[in-house]
């Protein structure tokens, strides 16, 4: 299983035709605890770069951009319940939907987890 | 993920208070707030700090507002050409909330007035604190002195535990009523101190000498009970507690009866009168006739609405504004305030918020969301 992430802090790990999304720990962290998260609909389809989930911390919300486009397979339906379960795992447990990935041209945009983590050295 | 939260802030153009070192030494994190620079947060969280104040103690710095004394004969009459609250009556060491008025009847600011031995003893906004003192300059009579306090911190320790542990360095400062006012010495520190804050808590507002501030504040937080608290815990705090923030909750567009701070306004004021505006306020609580009602507002559901969201009715017809909202971490959900219509503000209305283009319900409801826990004697 490969797993990308893109400049926004999202993660996608790719099985198949599958990519599996959620944000990563650095975002997690930056965004606090997080109280609500509004996540898509299982059937609907969006363009890379589309708004696609609503992260909302005692802080503030924060939009999710789809890394690629497709039509969304599944959601995290425990994220309903219990949203923290983003800041205790964001890499895992806390995955927010699944995407039928329609051109896995776009995963060429994305970076590996070395890239990103320079990324993240960069903006600390 | 849009929201930039991964620039550290430059701090260099913003003023700083005297607990500037302090913050950033406790892992501050520290942000913009009314050209100052402030901690949001520290490494507890905002959640964590908003249930460690409700349960325990919170240290706030508070510095960033304006502290002014005014003296002059009959300083207190001359207050309430400015205020509709009733200084006149107000006891020696005793504090009132008010508001300045524009002569619209809309609201400058709200602040805080303690008739001290011989003088005002004022707490204003700090984004308001320059107009502030000017509209006082404007109106100062000959013979009176206005001056701003620049020497001193201002914090607020605030919770159940927080007056229990400020009689440890000020000995019956636990048996102070809510809303009085005493000078005492804080590791030999003369300091100003109030049983008052904005939290719902019960607490204290100390004024300390700048130099003193950072070692008051650190024998605070060295007593168990008390932790360093950000602006993030202090708005949710104050949320739940129903209470206004300038600026959102409060501006020159709203009137104190718009904003339902009627009980901010004695008897002998409404009748009386003689405060900027009171020819739109006075009409408008005795004929019951003004256009919106600052509400509380209970969302459906988990998702927290903001600042700025719309609210309609059953129809879809836009009857208010969201002013305040977010997640209220003691209440268990999202809650907010806003101004609807008169006709939809009563207690249990139901009414729709627009959040993210699509409508979800709420209802209107009493504030403050979690009971208050003040200390009053009587």
């Amino acid at each position: 299983m490969t797993t990308y992430y893109s400049e926004e802090h999202e993660w996608i790990s790719i099985e198949g035709e599958t990519g599996t999304i959620g944000i990563t720990e650095y975002a997690q962290n930056a965004l606090g605890d997080i109280v609500f998260i509004e996540v898509p609909e299982v059937g609907n389809n969006y363009d890379k770069g589309d708004e696609i989930a609503v992260v909302e911390s005692v802080k503030a919300a924060s939009e999710i951009y789809t890394p690629v486009g497709g039509e969304v397979v599944a959601i995290n339906e425990n994220l309903e319940s219990d949203p923290a379960l983003v800041n205790a795992h964001p890499e895992t447990d806390g995955w927010f939907y699944k995407i039928s990935i329609s051109d896995k041209g776009e995963l060429d945009d994305l970076m590996d987890a070395a890239a990103y983590k320079a990324h993240i050295d960069g903006l600390e | 993920m849009s929201a930039d939260t991964s620039n550290p802030l430059n701090t260099g153009d913003l003023l700083k208070t005297p607990l500037f070192a302090l913050h950033e030494e406790l892992g501050g994190k520290m942000v913009s707030f009314a050209g100052y620079a402030l901690p949001v947060q520290y490494p507890l969280g905002v959640m964590g700090e908003h249930n460690h104040t409700r349960n325990a103690a919170g240290l706030f710095d508070v510095s960033h507002m304006g502290q002014v004394i005014i003296t002059g004969p009959n300083a207190d009459g001359w207050m309430e050409n400015l205020v509709p609250g009733n200084i006149k009556d107000l006891a020696v060491n005793h504090i009132r909330y008010s508001m300045f008025t524009n002569d619209r009847g809309g609201i400058m600011d709200d602040l805080m007035i303690t008739k001290r031995e011989n003088d005002l003893f004022l707490v204003v906004n700090a984004a308001c604190k320059t107009q502030d003192i000017a509209h006082m300059k404007a109106h100062l009579p000959e013979g009176f002195t206005l001056t701003e306090i620049t020497d001193r911190a201002l914090i607020a320790l605030q919770g159940p535990k927080a007056a229990e542990v400020l009689s440890r360095f000020a000995s019956g400062a636990d048996q102070m009523d809510f809303m009085t006012y005493a000078e005492v010495t804080i590791c030999g520190a003369e300091c100003y101190i109030s049983r008052s804050g904005y939290t719902g808590e019960d607490g204290h507002e100390i004024s300390i000498p700048a130099h003193k501030a950072e070692e008051v504040c650190r024998a605070l937080l060295a007593e168990e009970e008390v932790e360093a608290i950000g602006l993030g815990a202090r708005d949710s705090l104050r949320l739940e507690a129903g209470l206004c923030l300038y600026g959102h909750d409060l501006t020159t567009e709203t009137t104190p009866v718009e904003a339902s701070l009627l009980w901010a306004i004695s008897k002998r004021r409404r009748e009386e009168g003689g405060f900027p505006g009171d020819h739109i306020i006075l009409p408008q609580i005795k004929n019951k006739d003004y256009a919106k009602k600052r509400v509380g507002i209970l969302p459906a559901g988990r998702a927290p609405a903001r600042e700025g969201t719309v609210i309609v009715d059953a129809e879809g017809h836009e009857i208010g504004t969201i002013t305040s909202g977010g997640f209220g971490p003691t209440f268990g959900g999202p809650v907010a305030m806003g101004y609807l219509k008169p006709q939809f503000a009563a207690i249990d209305t139901e009414v729709f918020l627009i959040v993210r283009g699509k409508s979800r319900p709420a209802r209107v409801a009493k504030m403050p969301f979690i009971p208050q826990h003040y200390y009053r004697k009587t």
